[in-house]
Order: C-alpha cells, then structure tokens, then sequence
C-alpha cells in the first residue's frame, strides 16, 4: 500500500514538473498566435508598400506634351495607383470576408456590436492605405507628374521674362510650355530657360511631398499616441472580440475538417460492413488491441454526435444564421443544464472529501473513481474558495 | 535563442527599432533628389524647409513605432483604482522614449549638415562676392539672382569660371564646421551624462526602472493571456455549438482512469477549463476588461503565491499516521 501511495507521488511530482514546461510552451504558443496575426498583416503591408515603390521606379513615366493632354496624364498618375493599391490591399486581407460576415449575419442568439466592427473596418483600412500613401509622396518628391501637369501654368513675369517679348501667340506659348516636360523636343530656349522650369516645379512638388508626408504622420500620431486618453477601456474590449471572431472562425473550420475526417472514416467503414455482410463489433476485441479501440472512440468522439447529411447542414446553415450565444457552460455545472446529474458520473452536487473518507479507500478502482469524480469538473461545487489546483492535489 | 532574448528584452527591442530608423533616414536622405530652385525668394524657405520638416516627421514616428508610448499613456491616464500612480516611473518612461525618438531626426540633420546642400541653398545669397574672383557680370542680372544661382550647377551663367565653385565650398565648409560642433557637443553631453547619473539617485532610479520595466511585460502578458482565453473560448464555443445539434442523446460515462486510456481529449480539455480562468461568459470578459482599465489591481501577489496547501494525512487503522502529503 505505501508502495503504490509513492508511486503515485512520484507521478504526481513528474506531472507537476510537465506543467510547467508546458506553461512555457503555452506561452510562447501564445506569442506567436498573437505575433503570428499581426506580424503576417504587417509583412504584407511592408510588401506592397516595396512593390508601390519599385512600381514607380520601374515605370517609364511618358509624358505626352501636348496642351489638352498634360493634365489628365499629369494627375492621373499621381491618383489612379492609389485607389488601385487601397482596392488590392483590401482583396489581400483576409479580415476582410471575416468582416463582411459578422456585418451581414442574421442576429441569432449573439447580439452585434458595432464598435467591434467599426474597429475591424479601421484597422483594415489603416492597413491598406500605407502603400497608396508610399505611391503618393514618391511621386510628388520626385515630381515629374506635377512637372507635366502645371508646367502650362508657369507665370512667366516671375522668371524675369518679359510677358510679350517672344512674340507668340497664347496659342504657341502654351503648346512650347506644355514642352517642357520633355526634354528632348523643348524649343523654346529663347522664351525660358527648361532647367529652371523645371526645377521651380520639382521645388513645389517637393514642397507638397513633405507637407503630406507631415500631415500624415501627425494624424497617425493624433491616433495611435493620444487614443489611450479616451476610451481605453471599450478599446480593449473591441479588441478582444475582434481578435476573438477571427479566433473563432479558425476553430470552427478546424472543427469542421476534423468531422469531416472522421465522418469519412466511419462512412467508408459502414459500408464496407454493409457489403461484406460481417459487423466488426468494436467492444469485441481483445484488450491487447486497445489502439484500434482507442482510434475508433476517438472517430467518435470527434463526431461529436453528428452522423447525418441533414444534421451536418443544419450545423452550417445555423452557424451563420443563428450563431450561439457568447456563454460557455461548465462540464458538470449542474444548476445551469437541467442535464441529469448522473449523466456525467458526478455522484453529487455536495461533494465533500475529508480526509478521513480518503484514507479508508485504499484500492485502485476506488481510487481512480473518487479522483475521477473529483477531475470531471464538480470543481465549482468542491470547495468553493479554493480553485482547481486544490482539488487537483487532494487527488492523490 | 538569440531571438527569444530579444524578445524578452523590450529595451533592446526599442533600440534595434531606434537604430533601424536611422538607417531608414541615411537611406532617405541619400535617396532624395535635392533640388534647389535658385530663385531669391525661395531658397531659403527650401533649404530649411528640408532640413527641419523630415526630422519632425522622423520624430513623431519614433514615438509611433516605440511600444513604451502606448503603456505610458495607458499609466498616466488610467483611473487609479486600486493601484497608486508613481510619477517617478511615468517620467522615466516618457524620458527614455523622447531620447529614443530624438536620434533619427539628429541624424538626419548632421547628415544635411555635412553633406552642405542645404546650406549652400540657403546661404549662397549671404555670401559678399567681393572675396571671389570671376563672378559673371555680364548677363545683366542683379547681384542677389546671380547669388541665388550658385546652388545650380547646370547654369549656363557660370560656365568659365570658377566662382561658383569657390562659394559653393566657402560656405559648405561653413556647414561642415557647424555639424561636427554639433556633433562633439553631443557626444560630450552624452558621456558626461553617463558618467554624472549615478551620483544621483541610483537607488530611486534602480526602483524606477524596474517598474517600468514591469509595467511593460504585464501588458505584454495580459494582450497574451487574452490570446490565449479567446481560443479556448472559441474552442469551447464551437464544440458547444456541435453538441447542442447532436441528435442522440449518449450518455457520456466517463469511466475511471484504470479502464480507459486517457484521451488527448481529455487532458486537453482539463488544460483548457484552467485556462479559462471561470471566465465563460461574454458579460464576464467585457466586466473583466473594464475592470483592468478601469480599476487596476494592487501590487500584492502574496495571496496566490503563497497559497494554503490542504495536507492529507494516511492513517492506518490504529490512528498512527503513515504518510502526510500537500
């Protein structure tokens, strides 16, 4: 009898040690989880805003010179990448489809809340603007597109140069201004000089380039630094339901494929039973053959009791239909189920192990089963203060 | 390893991103295409507008991207329910991460200091040509638009002589001197510093830097054990939801330890009701989340560290006692 009460110390004791490694496992399990998330969102953030830049700098801006045509080419370059950018960013996150869902799913028994998804559409957008935002300021400090589209607009009298000197006609004037973009077919040297043109442009453009760099970075500033002072407490909330419905949904396919895996296995072992005519019974093997019954229990534990066509849709039709309620039960809560007590091998709600009672059960089975009584989850019924660990070490 | 210590190390963390962003503003000065518009009126205004507007820009990202920003303003702002509020640690916190943001934007204008252009932008027109020889008199330009020319190499107005470049490196020299005394002076600041601080107060600022520190790493595991309850939420939701749809109702007996193996399910499911904490209600997580912000719990952990072990005694049938255990 002492025997067995170490041995059963010393499992105690290597368990103890286990948990603990385990902890730091779960930690750093947890870690990457969170890391993982963000740090694959940033990353993709990080690779657009690189292609947005090296997009630019490997497209041949050609800038067409003509009077009517400046213009529209001119800003046009400087606005349509962008939107093309923010609409990529959008298709290649994949919060968005979880976002359109939680927006569009019928109420169910789990109310909506708004702020979540004002949250999950803030931090999408916030994303997706970065490389449109690079797009624009390398195009405005390098300046070639506001060249193009304002060189018409040059004020000659400010260059020095006298307004009717040249002789020419509104008309030519404009068209030999609309030249200066390009350099190799300006021919209007005598009228102004295209380097200082040119450069007086790229001056303005730069100019505009820092200003909106600026602008943007006090905004995200006003956002990021300043946003702990108002509403930190609905922050944190949103935040963990946000990141608690896409959590949510990973589980819920991961379930799914695990059904469906052994849906198959136990589909495809039904019927070969049904053609050959023979059950292989499961309670029939011996016990030497405890890992086939240990897999088949466990196909059927993971079929978490839905075996039909009719009942695996309904699953998914009421999973996006009427979600379930944000309220977990307790395994073996009896006041809130009206489950049967002994549905769960609870011998009853009063549970109370004193010592004396331990010590006059000295045999495995008696053993096995008040620690199996006292693991399966009457813990908020077993002493009321003290937690799951206390029970955990009465168990020995 | 390596990048578990660097995790674990938010100091070093903030530093490598420190020096990360330098290097972000080397490369973005290098990479910018300085373009002076030689034009009286406007010079000026370019040169310092490139010299002061990029390290504001510089700054206020330092501020941005440096997680101490976050939990010093959460610490200051924050009601103070059970937990008092230590200035000290507040302003240790808020210094740390000003001198962090501060190095980009130092950076940037030492290397605009060095490099000159900006100088010779702005400053070209202050020159008094009368100590150089060659300036080109004859295009019938004012003196100040001829200056103002200077920082413009491809001027056909400088073509033969050697005017142009004899301001250009009078004054780059100017701006050379200026950024190396900027620099010394800095440096000096920086090690006097370093030597004086612990004749002051190390005690304090020995307390103060640990708070801090662990200011940040309960943030840190508070974000992670929401993580971690938010899965094991999810999980249970699911499964939950699967159970209610089951259409027979089997009658789980667990039977005990002895007759049937344990299940990874099993187990899992035991670590999983830890994990969760009790907490399994939506109403109880958003409770708990205000409760954090709103009324952060004092700095006492003596309760669950030290707590009151039940001690099972064996007795055999005479009363002896054979064997106690906790």
């Amino acid at each position: 009898i002492v025997t067995t009460l170490f041995c059963y110390r010393f499992i105690y004791i290597k368990k103890k040690n286990t948990k603990h490694t385990n902890m730091d496992k779960f930690r750093m399990m947890a870690q990457i989880l969170q890391s993982n998330q963000e740090s694959f969102m940033n990353g993709i953030c990080g690779i657009m805003a690189l292609a947005s830049a090296q997009l630019y700098t490997s497209f041949e801006f050609n800038c067409p010179c003509i009077p009517e045509y400046n213009y529209s080419y001119g800003i046009s370059m400087l606005v349509i990448p962008p939107i093309w950018f923010f609409l990529l960013g959008f298709v290649l996150n994949n919060n968005v489809s979880m976002l359109a869902e939680e927006w569009k799913r019928p109420m169910g028994e789990r109310r909506k809340d708004p702020s979540v998804l004002r949250y999950m559409c803030v931090s999408i957008s916030q994303r997706s603007l970065i490389a449109p935002a690079v797009w624009i300021s390398v195009t405005l400090m390098d300046g070639k597109s506001f060249l193009c589209a304002y060189s018409m607009d040059l004020d000659l009298v400010a260059f020095g140069r006298n307004g009717s000197a040249h002789g020419l006609s509104q008309e030519e004037l404009l068209r030999t201004l609309a030249k200066i973009p390009c350099k190799h077919i300006y021919d209007g040297h005598h009228i102004m000089s295209r380097e200082a043109a040119a450069r007086y442009i790229r001056c303005i453009s730069q100019g505009f380039g820092w200003l909106f760099l600026l602008i943007i970075t006090i905004v995200a500033f006003l956002i990021r630094a300043i946003r702990p002072c108002f509403s930190q407490a609905a922050f944190l909330k949103t935040k963990y339901w946000s990141h608690y419905v896409d959590t949510e949904r990973k589980m819920f396919d991961e379930t799914c494929t695990e059904h469906a895996k052994s849906f198959a296995r136990v589909c495809i072992k039904q019927y070969f039973e049904d053609i050959s005519g023979e059950i292989q019974s499961v309670h029939d093997h011996s016990r030497d053959d405890s890992d086939d019954e240990d897999e088949n229990s466990e196909d059927e534990d993971k079929l978490l009791g839905v075996r039909r066509q009719e009942t695996m849709n309904k699953v998914l039709w009421d999973w996006h239909t009427c979600k379930p309620a944000l309220s977990l039960r307790k395994s073996g809560d009896v006041g809130q189920n009206d489950e049967d007590v002994s549905q769960n091998g609870c011998v009853n709600a009063g549970l109370d192990i004193s010592p004396s009672d331990m010590d006059k059960k000295h045999d495995d089975d008696q053993m096995g089963f008040m620690a199996n009584v006292c693991q399966n989850g009457c813990t908020s019924v077993c002493n009321g203060q003290k937690k799951v660990w206390a029970v955990h070490q009465t168990k020995v | 390893m390596v990048l578990q210590y660097f995790q674990s190390n938010s100091e070093s963390i903030s530093n490598g991103i420190c020096i990360v962003l330098s290097l972000i503003s080397v490369k973005l000065y290098t990479s910018f295409d300085f373009n002076c518009p030689c034009l009286p009126q406007y010079n000026k205004m370019y040169a310092m507008g490139v010299m002061f507007v990029p390290p504001v820009i510089l700054f206020l990202l330092g501020v941005l991207v440096n997680r101490h920003t976050g939990v010093l303003m959460e610490e200051y702002v924050r009601p103070l329910g059970n937990r008092t509020k230590n200035p000290a640690v507040i302003k240790f916190l808020l210094s740390s991460m000003m001198q962090r943001a501060l190095l980009a934007p130092m950076v940037w204008i030492l290397m605009t200091l060095l490099d000159g252009k900006c100088f010779i932008c702005a400053f070209s027109m202050n020159v008094d040509p009368k100590y150089f020889t060659g300036i080109p008199n004859s295009t019938g330009l004012e003196l100040l638009k001829i200056m103002a020319k200077v920082p413009c190499k491809e001027d056909i107005i400088f073509k033969n002589t050697s005017f142009r470049k004899a301001v250009s490196r009078y004054v780059r020299c100017y701006s050379q001197a200026i950024g190396w005394s900027i620099l010394l002076i800095f440096i000096f600041l920086g090690a006097v510093g370093r030597v004086m601080k612990p004749c002051f107060n190390h005690a304090t600022f020995l307390q103060t830097r640990y708070w801090s520190n662990y200011l940040d790493i309960e943030q840190k595991l508070f974000d992670e054990t929401c993580v971690l309850h938010a899965r094991d939420f999810a999980r249970k939701c699911v499964l939950q939801f699967f159970e209610n749809m089951r259409e027979d109702v089997t009658v789980r007996m667990p039977l005990s330890r002895a007759f049937r193996p344990q299940t990874l399910q099993n187990d899992f499911g035991e670590k999983e009701e830890e994990r969760l904490h009790g907490i399994t209600r939506q109403d109880q997580v958003d409770h708990l989340l205000q409760m954090w912000y709103e009324c952060k719990p004092e700095l006492d952990v003596t309760k669950t560290a030290y707590k009151p072990k039940v001690c099972i005694t064996f007795e055999d049938h005479t009363g002896k006692s054979l064997f106690s255990e906790v």
